[in-house]
């Protein structure tokens, strides 16, 4: 099996053997990467590949079966402060009565404290990353009028309004319009600019080499993690998807090529 | 007078179960609710058993162990046994419930309690039975003060851990990602159904619990779309409900507890047709807007 794992030089997270099972099936398998501060890392793999669970793992929400993570150096559990996460849009129900402001604040909550109410600072702070999602003339709409563009948006904001150094996103792609696609594209090169560091998962390999510094390739066993150009190879990319990359590459050619663009999703 | 006693006993427990009923109905679990006030039958009967007296906190203590038996029960068959969460519920309750019945009927000699009234509830009885200290001093109705007691805990549960409350019911996934922990807020909800539920035991009894719990949450949820206004608008509709309850069964002379359950689901009714944003007629009314618009614009 062809494998090329690069080691970042100034990594601001390490998987260490990570393993993560499923009803006793690996659906990750011996996971061992670091990943380099200030980029815009994009995990990649075919469907099932475990790009969601490894995350997931690396953020604590998923029992590892063996291996360890480490983010700055430290155990999760005395960094979370600083890591932050952006889960998948259809994770939560987009009918609850909240109005776009208060969901921006949830991300002020681990700032905030138990028992405690948020200050003025702590909304401040949501207003001033609404804003920077061009979202601030939606803070008073009830979520379930936001259209899934906007919606993921608001997550983002979410995710900004912690002030954390490291991002984890699931699919922030997945389902918006081009416009949004391209704010928040902008929005995570300049958030790496500022020495933050994104990890992305997605699954458009057309765009990957435009967004992505760094980036991963999974299929439950790790086939590569290095920079871009060196990882986004057609062998790396044939070991990573098997014979279903030509398949996948001419089907969504071809969906691009005939779909007339919806504006709303 | 004990009209008023009887009144105010009620509205406190609608008030406490309207409260908690808002984040159940948002988390999709009312039907857990209505386990746990079946369930904490045979945590009263022991605690019962064991103290010998009808003392409130003993039998509060006893409730509450067996919430969150019933919940963590729940999770197990679920998580651990893979059976689906309505299943697990449905086995988890009616054992439970029936392991209480058993009990009461096995010990009836020595047992202060009555099957009907466990079931029904018998919110009549409120000002006769008093409570009076060691000193013989008369403080008012027992039921009267364990559902304010149970009130003000619940008060201050959700003025304390609104946001934590707030974001574990919306996004679990998020709430966990920055170290609130999800279980943990899950069984303090859970303990306080379960005190609730023996609050609720005199006034409507096991089985009508749920339609405090439930129908004031559902209603506010078709009137509003803000948690907070949802919140006060279903502490509102408790009481409204408790007391429309209690003078409808005056005039027709029956049961309390069923006429509030009545009352409760007319206002339902109420606002699933007439609700501005959400009501049937103003959804109904909004299509054929836009249908006659569309007409128009194609003539």
């Amino acid at each position: 099996m062809k494998k090329k794992i690069l080691q970042a030089d100034n990594p601001v997270t390490e998987v260490h053997d990570l393993t993560v099972t499923y009803d006793r099936k690996p659906v990750l398998w011996d996971i061992d990467l670091t990943l380099p501060k200030g980029s815009v890392i994009g995990v990649m793999g075919p469907n099932g590949a475990g790009k969601s669970t490894l995350i997931k793992a690396m953020m604590g929400l998923l029992p590892l079966a063996s291996g360890y993570v480490k983010m700055f150096d430290e155990k999760l559990d005395d960094v979370r402060e600083q890591v932050s996460y952006v889960p998948q849009r259809g994770t939560v129900d987009w009918d609850f009565p909240a109005l776009v402001k208060d969901v921006v604040l949830m991300g002020r909550y681990s700032k905030i404290g138990l028992f405690k109410r948020p200050r003025q600072s702590d909304k401040e702070i949501a207003m001033d990353c609404l804003r920077k999602v061009n979202m601030e003339a939606f803070a008073e709409r009830q979520i379930s009028q936001l259209s899934g563009g906007q919606q993921q948006r608001v997550f983002l904001a979410r995710a900004l309004a912690q002030h954390a150094d490291l991002y984890f996103m699931d699919e922030p792609f997945v389902g918006v319009d081009m416009a949004t696609e391209k704010a928040i594209v902008d929005l995570l090169q300049e958030m790496s600019a500022k020495g933050k560091t994104v990890v992305v998962v997605h699954h458009d390999l057309q765009t990957a080499r435009q967004y992505f510094d760094w980036i991963v390739l999974l299929n439950t066993r790790l086939v590569a993690s290095g920079p871009t150009k060196e990882v986004l190879t057609d062998e790396l990319l044939a070991e990573t998807y098997g014979g279903k990359l030509t398949l996948l590459n001419e089907v969504s050619q071809e969906i691009k090529n005939k779909e007339f663009p919806n504006r709303e999703e | 007078m004990n009209d008023l006693l009887i009144i105010l006993t009620a509205s406190f427990v609608a008030i406490s179960c309207s409260l908690l009923g808002c984040f159940l109905v948002l988390r999709k679990m009312t039907m857990v609710a209505d386990a746990i006030s079946h369930a904490v039958l045979p945590g009263i009967v022991i605690a019962f058993l064991l103290s010998g007296s009808r003392d409130s906190m003993v039998m509060l203590a006893g409730a509450a162990a067996f919430g969150i038996l019933t919940t963590f029960l729940i999770e197990l068959f679920h998580l651990k046994g893979g059976l689906q969460s309505d299943a697990s519920i449905g086995v988890t309750f009616t054992w439970l419930f029936a392991l209480g019945v058993i009990l009461i009927s096995v010990f009836a000699g020595q047992v202060d309690l009555d099957q009907d009234c466990v079931l029904y509830g018998e919110i009549a009885y409120v000002p006769i039975d008093l409570w009076i200290t060691k000193s013989g001093t008369i403080m008012g109705p027992r039921a009267l003060w364990i559902s304010a007691i149970v009130m003000v805990i619940i008060i201050a549960f959700i003025l304390l851990a609104y946001k934590e409350l707030y974001l574990t019911t919306f996004d679990p996934a998020f709430a966990a990602a920055i170290g609130i922990s999800t279980t943990l807020w899950h069984y303090l909800l859970m303990s306080m159904v379960s005190l609730v539920s023996v609050a609720s035991f005199e006034s409507v009894g096991a089985i009508l619990v749920v339609a405090l719990i439930v129908t004031p949450p559902a209603t506010a949820y078709l009137l509003t779309r803000e948690l907070k206004k949802m919140l006060i608008l279903s502490v509102i509709i408790g009481v409204i409900t408790s007391v429309g309850g209690f003078y409808l069964a005056y005039a027709l002379d029956g049961s309390i507890a069923g006429a509030m359950a009545t009352v409760g689901g007319i206002l339902f009714g109420l606002a699933f047709l007439f609700s501005p944003t959400d009501g049937y007629i103003s959804r109904f009314r909004r299509k054929t807007n836009k249908a006659a618009m569309i007409n128009a614009l194609q003539e």
